[in-house]
């Protein structure tokens, strides 16, 4: 910072106005006043949790441990509900989400395994070999990447990149295969994956490349010393030390892909189905609906009472693991924090 | 190789901080085992590969939206039509993305630059101050579409229909542009506290301590020494708040239903519109995309490229605030590039 920051705030200011303020008791006051809001947050927090799962309470209850496992078609249990038109032999609540579970389960891993080896390249790229104007570049367009709205890459995934998987990477021997299950177009895992890769790596790319900038600089010096390259210098000894920020990223990352729920509505396929692994190649170009996807296409039917309490626990299900990366991701950084290495 | 020419330069007298030494002589690959060598092509080959991503992206829209974008589309309301000429344009999703943007950074700018600066200059208790930045992470990772549910719980309550649409029995829907204002507050939130945060703790103590020797207090210090040295850091915070509000989607069709046009409650001018329902342009666009119900894709491709540069603008604003004397010319990632793992626009 050029400017030094007391000249901004000249001393002989408007004295007066500075002299109200002056006293002890507003400053204990202040500081009590910025507390209670801390705490504010902390009770927000816990009124989130403790909301969510008093609606979501009736569909657990009615479904015990089951509620996550597989079981008859996950869309025609969504639909009975909104039609308050019991399946026959099951309650109204009846209710079996591994389709969807599955349906995230199998978009996130890829996506997160895919990004983390582009993301890492990336980092690399960012901080040791790009060029001062290619790295001047690189850092707004990946902020950019970062922002650009979910429904514009959903919108990019359904108009464009969907219909050329359809056409191009789909034999119609492949869709007869499978014709008698489950219809296959350009909405599916394959195409989710790809755009959700495309929007988690900023995250990945910022974590990890802020983390291998930070590896003090004699570290690496120290192994370029020893007359190893620059290369190996960068996978033993950088990426070595930013390691628990690799995992942070990568906790972090997998947080927000389980989180996506407008463009994984528009590109997933929007099909409560479960990909069956057995089909190979196939099972890749099968539909998904991931979680948030379904609370998204759902929330019209909010106003019905038993849809309302099912598509809550969805929501519970998806807070608790989203905060339990949060966390857990929050932890992995504060370890890399404790090395003297702030990133 | 060229190990001798790498470092006496910078290990003889110690450089001025931020100059690269490292860097100076260039390695040749040539002598690297092929391994490194590959590894080392992936690593360009990713990196020009994302420059290309955004590239593509951008240039798609904007020839899109050259296409498709009319001034008429920017005074017409929406319209429920079959067929796309028919249909309006989206005056009232522009409208409802800037009081959403404006609601939402109103609330989330006080409260979490407040929250910053207990942080980085109070932070006591300590365990209270873990479990409040714990706490700013659970909510910066918390699915948007769950915030919005969370939203819609607290604002059917009976004693906020004041605040939203309500039937004609007396039941509150939840459904308002304050509520969904509120709840995109939240969105921002870890956004603002982050920034503020950062740029407090990177703030060297010798300010602090000569405030303080001039006789000022703790508060008048903050207010009048910290907030305004970091008032491009805070403005940085807030320019990715407003992004990340607008492109959000799921909030805003959880909160404020499905219908484009803007539906005041009453007839109180301002606060009329702001208990009613309206659109967003994330809404309007994905109401028109295949997905949706409208299936106009030429009206989704103008509103999505207007969303697009409104983002690059912000983008740009943000490079200009974290540019001039922040940069170090040595190349050293952006402050905002920093922030990066609070702004993804996942359902975020």
């Amino acid at each position: 910072m050029d400017r030094h920051p007391l000249t901004l705030a000249p001393a002989d200011g408007p004295r007066r106005r500075t002299r109200r303020w002056a006293t002890a008791g507003t400053d204990r006051r202040a500081e009590r006043t910025l507390g209670a809001l801390a705490v504010a947050v902390l009770v927000f927090i816990a009124a989130m949790l403790a909301t969510v799962f008093s609606k979501a309470w009736p569909s657990f209850s009615h479904n015990g441990l089951s509620w996550f496992g597989p079981g008859g078609d996950v869309d025609t249990q969504l639909r009975a509900m909104q039609e308050v038109k019991a399946l026959p032999g099951h309650s109204i609540y009846y209710f079996r989400a591994w389709p969807l579970i599955w349906g995230t389960l199998l978009t996130t891993v890829l996506a997160v395994l895919i990004a983390l080896i582009v993301s890492m390249l990336a980092a690399i790229f960012l901080t040791e070999f790009a060029p001062p104007a290619i790295r001047r570049t690189l850092d707004p367009v990946i902020r950019l990447l970062a922002g650009v709205p979910s429904v514009i890459y959903g919108l990019i995934g359904i108009l464009v990149i969907a219909p050329f998987i359809n056409e191009h990477l789909i034999s119609n021997a492949r869709k007869a295969s499978v014709g008698y299950v489950v219809q296959l177009d350009g909405a599916n895992v394959t195409t989710a994956t790809l755009i959700l890769t495309v929007m988690i790596l900023p995250i990945m790319v910022a974590i990890s490349a802020g983390a291998l900038e930070a590896v003090p600089r004699s570290w690496r010096e120290g192994s370029l010393a020893l007359g190893v390259n620059r290369w190996r210098t960068i996978w033993r000894v950088s990426l070595h030390a930013a390691r628990p920020a690799i995992v942070a990223a990568t906790i972090l990352a997998t947080a927000r892909a389980l989180g996506e729920a407008v463009m994984l509505a528009m590109v997933a396929g929007g099909r409560g189905f479960a990909p069956n692994l057995l089909d190979g190649v196939t099972a890749l170009f099968e539909p998904v609906r991931p979680l948030a996807a379904t609370i998204f296409q759902n929330s019209e039917g909010l106003t019905i009472a038993p849809l309302a309490h099912t598509i809550y626990a969805i929501a519970a299900v998806l807070l608790v693991s989203a905060a339990m990366l949060s966390l857990a991701g929050w932890a992995a950084k504060q370890r890399f924090q404790r090395y003297g290495v702030r990133a | 190789m060229s190990a001798a020419g790498l470092a006496p330069a910078g290990l003889a007298q110690s450089p001025p901080p931020g100059t690269a030494i490292a860097r100076a002589p260039r390695e040749r690959t040539s002598s690297w085992p092929l391994a490194d060598r590959i590894g080392y092509v992936l690593c360009w080959t990713v990196g020009i590969g994302l420059c290309l991503i955004a590239l593509a992206i951008v240039l798609f829209m904007f020839f899109k939206g050259i296409a498709y974008l009319r001034p008429s589309l920017f005074v017409q309301s929406p319209a429920p039509s079959a067929v796309q000429s028919q249909s309006g344009g989206f005056l009232d999703p522009i409208e409802g993305t800037l009081i959403v943007a404006v609601l939402g950074i109103a609330i989330a700018a006080p409260v979490g630059i407040a929250l910053g600066t207990w942080l980085a200059e109070y932070g006591r208790p300590r365990a209270l101050a873990r479990s409040v930045e714990s706490a700013i992470e659970i909510i910066a990772g918390a699915p948007s579409v769950v915030l919005a549910l969370f939203g819609l719980l607290i604002f059917d309550k009976g004693f906020l229909g004041f605040l939203s649409q309500s039937a004609a029995g007396g039941g509150v829907y939840g459904r308002s542009f304050f509520a969904a204002g509120a709840v995109m507050a939240v969105l921002a939130l870890p956004l603002i506290v982050a920034s503020t945060r950062e740029a407090l703790t990177r703030l060297p103590d010798h300010l602090r301590e000569a405030s303080h020797a001039l006789g000022r207090t703790r508060v008048t210090t903050i207010r009048r020494v910290l907030l305004p040295a970091i008032r491009a850091d805070l403005a940085t915070g807030m320019t990715l708040g407003i992004g990340r509000i607008i492109g959000d989607t799921a909030i805003i069709t959880i909160l404020l239903g499905t219908f484009l046009d803007l539906e005041p409650v009453g007839h109180a001018p301002l606060y009329g519109t702001l208990r009613g329902t309206g659109s967003t342009l994330t809404s309007y666009i994905f109401a028109n995309s295949p997905a949706g119900e409208g299936s106009a894709p030429q009206k989704a491709y103008a509103a999505a490229f207007l969303l697009l540069l409104v983002v690059l603008a912000l983008n740009g604003i943000v490079t200009w605030l974290s540019g001039g004397s922040d940069v170090p010319r040595d190349g050293r990632l952006s402050r905002a590039f920093r922030l990066i793992p609070y702004m993804p626009d996942m359902s975020r």
